[in-house]
């Protein structure tokens, strides 16, 4: 890799030996993939995916208290996912007790982040890009962040650049200034490696035509053809709450970080089918192909009829629509059973920006009366407690499903446990 | 009988151990995320029949990459601080940026823990090699199975 003498300088010890073991790391990594050159963060803000204390990630505070001991600090302020854990949440005494245990670094990593360079207190969430929250980095931005989901949004809905970073990498990023030049960066790392197909009679279920597409193409790059049918070719809230769960489950049931859709994200509608590669596989998508898909994730509850005890909506983080729209469903699901409230513990999951707008509306009250609980954290570390692990817990997340216990159903099999049925 | 592979070097390292076999990606979060309460690093990955319930600590994991979660460098790196990350990891194909990350981490940052990691195995590796089979890893990328 060439680089410049600033970068030179740090990798030599400029800086000092922590300063310079940051540079040596992004140096080695971009190396792998063969990267020429380190280029600038243009984004206004970081995203890092590591919010929760786990106890057991003493290493990773360790390395951070270094950096801050050596005063290697974030260049730029930084969003972070949503923290672990709210005693909200419907759990047991015992279940709390584990939880404190699990998260028992908690207060020492919040006071890191303060110390590294987060936004604010409002900056814990996975759905940073919302209005809400505010960290929205412009087409062409070259980003430093983690977290799957986010980065996925942020390539393929605005069309900044991000490769799929892990954790402590992309604090790197931020630290430094810098990101070593490969792969969802260049041109070339943008173009399809797939062309899919859909063949469907209806509009797919976000989380399940993300969850095909992910396992099917894994790290590759998929322009999606057919889905600005049920979309349309503007991106309304509408199509962008879609995207930001059709986009999570590509990246958790696969390893995509960029997808394109034909005719509506920002790239495809200004280059078409010039993005795609020569010799682009292809992939057909209809109803039996989601069937059969979705018949294949496995459910290891260990009482396989066991009546659900919570169910999780909001993986990732619900935006203000999707909320009011859920509000109004089951509303009208309840009416129509005769039923006054949810039939199983329900837990809405959001950004606390999020949360503060719809304080601001009667849906709050309209939740609390119908029996869902709104929360602010992360319903995959929050369920990160070996006891829940047993637990029937459901979800429509495809990306709740893949890292938990959760058993995955789509959202009108979730409306109608919640509604009528109860299991 | 013993076979011999040619890849990469990721990370440097000499090793000897069981291999462990994927033929899917590894989701190194869902595999892993329970690898503190555990006397021995096992995969709790639901959805990976291959490895699900198996013994990952100590072990030659052999893959073909890694998939999911940001944090999967992350862990692993953590893994490796702990003693409680496989021996080595074994790509078939080009490691993902996830992946290189954890090997590079522990490379850069971890004095006296290693994880040696190799990858452009080739699919004939993957192919190859099966869960027990003794792995033994050479500083220049050489991977030896023998059976």
């Amino acid at each position: 890799m060439e680089l410049t003498k600033e970068q030179q300088a740090i990798l030599d010890g400029a800086k000092g030996e922590t300063m310079a073991k940051v540079m040596r790391t992004l140096v080695n990594y971009g190396e792998v993939f063969g990267a020429q050159k380190m280029v600038p963060v243009t984004a206004r803000y970081g995203h890092l995916v590591l919010s929760f204390g786990l106890t057991f990630l003493g290493p990773v505070f360790d390395l951070f208290q270094k950096l801050i001991d050596e005063g290697c600090l974030s260049g730029q302020k930084f969003t972070c996912d949503p923290r672990p854990y709210d005693k909200n949440v419907p759990q047991s005494v015992l279940q709390k007790g584990v939880a404190k245990f699990v998260f028992g670094k908690q207060s020492r990593y919040e006071k890191q982040l303060e110390q590294l360079g987060i936004l604010g207190e409002d900056s814990y969430t996975c759905t940073c890009y919302l209005d809400e929250i505010g960290n929205t980095p412009k087409q062409g931005d070259v980003l430093s962040w983690a977290e799957s989901s986010a980065v996925v949004y942020a390539n393929s809905v605005l069309g900044a650049r991000c490769n799929r970073n892990s954790g402590i990498i992309e604090l790197f990023g931020s630290v430094a200034g810098f990101v070593p030049y490969f792969g969802l960066l260049t041109d070339e790392g943008r173009k399809a490696d797939w062309i899919v197909e859909l063949k469907t009679t209806k509009m797919p279920d976000a989380q399940i035509l993300g969850s095909a597409i992910g396992m099917k193409v894994m790290e590759d790059v998929p322009y999606v053809k057919g889905l600005d049918a049920y979309l349309g070719t503007e991106l309304t809230d509408k199509a962008k709450t879609y995207l930001k769960d059709f986009g999570a489950a590509t990246a958790s049931n696969g390893a995509v970080g960029l997808y394109h859709i034909e005719n509506l994200t920002p790239e495809a509608k200004q280059q078409g089918e010039d993005l795609i590669k020569p010799g682009a596989k292809v992939y057909v998508i209809d109803d039996a192909e989601l069937e059969r898909v979705k018949n294949g994730y496995p459910c290891i509850w260990k009482n396989k009829d066991a009546a659900p005890k919570l169910c999780f909506l909001g993986c990732p983080h619900m935006t203000l629509e999707q909320i009011k729209d859920w509000t109004e469903k089951l509303e009208a699901g309840l009416k129509a059973a005769g039923n006054e409230k949810v039939l199983v513990p329900t837990v809405f999951t959001t950004s606390t920006g999020v949360l503060k707008k719809l304080n601001e509306t009667p849906y709050a009250a309209r939740l609390k009366k119908i029996g869902v609980i709104v929360s602010y954290i992360c319903p995959l570390m929050f369920m990160d407690n070996p006891l829940w692990q047993s637990q029937p817990v459901i979800t429509s997340s495809n990306k709740l499903r893949t890292y938990t216990t959760a058993r995955f159903y789509s959202n009108d099999e979730i409306l109608s446990i919640l509604t009528k049925e109860g299991k | 009988m013993t076979k011999t592979f040619k890849g990469r070097v990721i990370a440097p390292g000499e090793v000897t151990a069981e291999a462990v076999v994927t033929k899917q990606g590894f989701n190194t979060l869902a595999s892993m995320q329970m690898m503190f309460i555990q006397p021995k690093t096992k995969c709790v990955d639901q959805s990976n029949p291959d490895i699900y319930k198996k013994v990952l600590q100590g072990k030659a994991l052999c893959l073909p990459q890694t998939i999911g979660s940001t944090t999967g460098g992350m862990f692993l790196y953590s893994a490796v601080k702990s003693g409680k990350a496989p021996a080595c990891l074994l790509f078939s194909k080009e490691i993902d940026s996830l992946a290189a990350a954890g090997a590079v981490l522990a490379d850069v940052w971890s004095e006296n823990d290693k994880m040696p990691t190799i990858d452009r195995l080739g699919d004939e590796f993957l192919e190859y090699v099966r869960d027990g089979d003794k792995i033994s890893v050479k500083s220049d990328g050489t991977v030896l199975v023998e059976r």
